[in-house]
């Protein structure tokens, strides 16, 4: 009993921040999705009313929303794989016996996960320019017309996927390679005297080992790109028709923007679903894998 | 807040030594997050007595109940006399009827044009209507040829738009700012009138984020006309390269039938409601609008003034460029004064967007323009119901 005590005491200092800065928060967004707190509330708090469920129906009613949404599963659905592709690619190039200068590559892939994204944005915005961009000059040179990357909207979300690949991989790249360099060696060697070929190697040896990595990153990837936000607040503001507007950015528009923090709160808390939805999913499905 | 923070510290030790009772505090904003910060001042109540106000935020701050009303001091006033100021930008600055702000500086947007290009496809004089307007832009057209335009409209800056739809007869929002009145056919004449400058390859489909730099892309003539507001005069001046400074000038906009009428932007300068010192902060108001002092305020800013005595000075007056703005202050209208307004007109452009991009015809992207602003105006409608009975 005393002891229980003590140990709230220890984590007490803890939980206070956690509560103040966490949850509190949380509560109060919750709060306010049910109202339609917005610039007239913020006037004379006798123009704030409780209306229920309302936000959520009408948020879910809003054609803009949808396809915030589409454009956010997009983004996911092909960024995410891109990017763990990507970074385990690499990590494998730079854990190669045949690399050399590993410290040099590790530290030049890293490099743009440490940069500034306004940085980068205002780089890649010139790389991307329709008529003096290097990346259609180079097309050119190969005979591709001129494509106009971030005001076409066929175009606009490929660029912005491609632009949060090159930013983060990264950082997965480096944790793959940490857990490359656990593998133990004999486990390989057991496999070469098997007769297994490279690429068998990588399927049946490397990939399972890697396996509660490729879960965490996963899941660390796919709920960081749902927060979809910067790289179109940057590169785009949602534009062109709409096409990189993502839930967040939707909800950023309402609440920052437009001030409506109620219809903002609301798409949090539909965000924070989804998220926590998604999560559940991965573990669920590879919860059942391990059990098979 | 901007170019404006930094410059009126060289007109303030004027005003103290005038008044040596009232010493002026200034603190300095970026535009780009000057509106969040007032906002988040008044819900921390910290506000101070006296500000520059984007006016069309006045409606705003004046929902928010935090602005004084001004007309007795301006009918005391004998610097402030609302005939001496240009009628459309004196108007910006009521709410409900009542005066929340003084016109500080006016912003419009008029017609910058190359006319050397102009006159070579066989123009000597800047359009004044639609029609003229129209032919100027297909014969500049045929002038520079498929991989040049004849005007630049940015996608993403609702200004031009807005001011064609201003120069109609139809009000943008009906029934005192409760409805969207986007479907009115003069509305739709604009809105085909402004797309009709992409269809017919005039204008390219860009966002400004997709034109690398305005003024070199001015200078070699990939674009002959353009709308814009008084600080690109200096700019104009400034960036472009000296060989080129005897083609360009400015015209006012045109409208349907002869000179058209043009948006009423500016600043204004408010008066806080949680000020403590109103008498203070109403003297420092009325030396900043001294006809002198403006000009001078102009000479280090570049920004125009709103009263009409102002203009008759040497500086102003002898300014080629300047004068399409004076002509065009005579005929500028405001934009509806409600506080939703901003988010109304990036609906607007964002709808215009659809239709150059061919998603949408005309009546359907009016109509669908109209639903989401009825929306946007939803609260307000409540609101307003609700004040009438008391």
């Amino acid at each position: 009993m005393r002891l229980s005590a003590i140990a709230w005491g220890f984590v007490a200092p803890a939980l206070l921040v956690i509560g103040m800065f966490f949850l509190l928060p949380v509560a109060t967004a919750a709060v306010l999705s049910l109202t339609d707190f917005d610039i007239y509330a913020l006037a004379d708090l006798r123009n704030l009313r409780f209306v229920g469920f309302e936000n959520y129906a009408r948020v879910l009613q809003t054609p803009l929303f949808w396809q915030a949404l589409g454009n956010t599963f997009y983004f996911v659905v092909v960024g995410v794989p891109l990017s763990i592709m990507v970074s385990l690619g690499s990590a494998l190039l730079l854990h190669s016996r045949l690399a050399r200068f590993k410290p040099l590559f590790r530290t030049a892939l890293f490099a743009p996960v440490v940069t500034t994204l306004v940085a980068v944005a205002v780089v890649w915005r010139y790389l991307f320019q329709t008529r003096y961009g290097m990346v259609n000059y180079a097309l050119g040179q190969i005979g591709v017309h001129p494509i106009d990357w971030l005001g076409d909207p066929r175009t606009a979300m490929p660029t912005i996927i491609l632009l949060a690949v090159w930013k983060n991989f990264g950082y997965n790249m480096v944790i793959f390679l940490a857990n490359l360099q656990a593998i133990p060696e004999e486990v390989y060697e057991a496999a070469r005297i098997d007769g297994a070929s490279t690429f068998q190697q990588f399927v049946h040896v490397t990939l399972p080992m890697l396996a509660p990595t490729l879960l965490l990153v996963g899941i660390i990837t796919t709920a960081g790109y749902f927060q979809l936000f910067a790289e179109p607040y940057v590169m785009t503001q949602g534009g062109p028709l709409r096409s990189t507007v993502s839930v967040l950015y939707f909800m950023y528009e309402e609440g920052f923007k437009w001030w409506n923090f109620g219809t903002a709160s609301t798409v949090a808390m539909l965000l924070f679903v989804l998220i926590f939805a998604v999560t559940w999913g991965f573990t669920r499905v590879t919860k059942n894998e391990a059990g098979a | 807040m901007g170019r404006e923070g930094e410059v009126i510290e060289q007109l303030l030790p004027e005003f103290e030594r005038r008044n040596p009772d009232i010493h002026v505090q200034i603190q300095q904003l970026p535009w780009t997050a000057a509106h969040e910060k007032l906002l988040t001042a008044f819900a921390g109540d910290a506000l101070p007595d006296l500000c520059q106000l984007g006016n069309t935020w006045v409606p705003e701050f004046a929902a928010l109940d935090a602005l004084t009303d001004l007309d007795s001091l301006v009918a005391r006033s004998s610097v402030v006399r609302a005939e001496d100021y240009f009628p459309g930008i004196w108007e910006t600055n009521f709410v409900d009827g009542r005066m929340k702000g003084i016109p500080w500086y006016v912003d419009t947007r008029v017609l910058f044009f190359r006319s050397d290009l102009l006159s070579k496809a066989g123009f000597q004089t800047p359009p004044r209507s639609w029609d003229e307007w129209q032919r100027a832009l297909a014969a500049v057209k045929k002038e520079v040829g498929p991989a040049r335009y004849a005007i630049l409209l940015p996608l993403n800056e609702f200004e031009p738009l807005l001011a064609l739809g201003l120069q109609q007869e139809e009000p943008l929002l009906r029934d005192d700012g409760r409805w969207g009145g986007f479907s009115s056919p003069g509305f739709r004449r604009a809105l085909d009138f402004y797309t009709q400058m992409f269809r017919n390859g005039w204008a390219p489909s860009l966002t400004d984020a997709g034109i690398s730099n305005v003024w070199t892309e001015f200078a070699q003539g990939y674009f002959s006309f353009y709308i814009s507001g008084p600080w690109n005069i200096e700019e104009f001046k400034r960036r472009l390269p000296a060989e080129r400074q005897h083609d360009w000038m400015t015209a006012p906009l045109p409208g349907p039938h002869g000179p058209g009428a043009s948006t009423a932007g500016g600043s204004s300068l408010v008066i806080f409601r949680s000020s403590r010192h109103v008498p203070a902060a109403w003297r420092l108001i009325e030396y900043l609008s001294e006809p002198v002092v403006q000009v001078r305020f102009h000479e280090l800013s570049g920004n125009l003034p709103p009263r009409r005595t102002a203009w008759q000075y040497k500086r102003l007056a002898g300014d080629v460029y300047a004068r399409a703005f004076l002509d065009q202050l005579e005929r500028v209208r405001p934009a509806p004064a409600v506080p939703e307004w901003e988010r109304i007109a990036n609906e607007m452009q964002l709808t215009a967007e659809l239709v150059v991009h061919g998603k949408m015809n005309i009546e359907e992207a009016t109509r669908e323009l109209d639903r989401r602003v009825d929306a946007i105006l939803a609260k307000r409608r409540w609101m307003l119901a609700r004040r009438k009975p008391s």
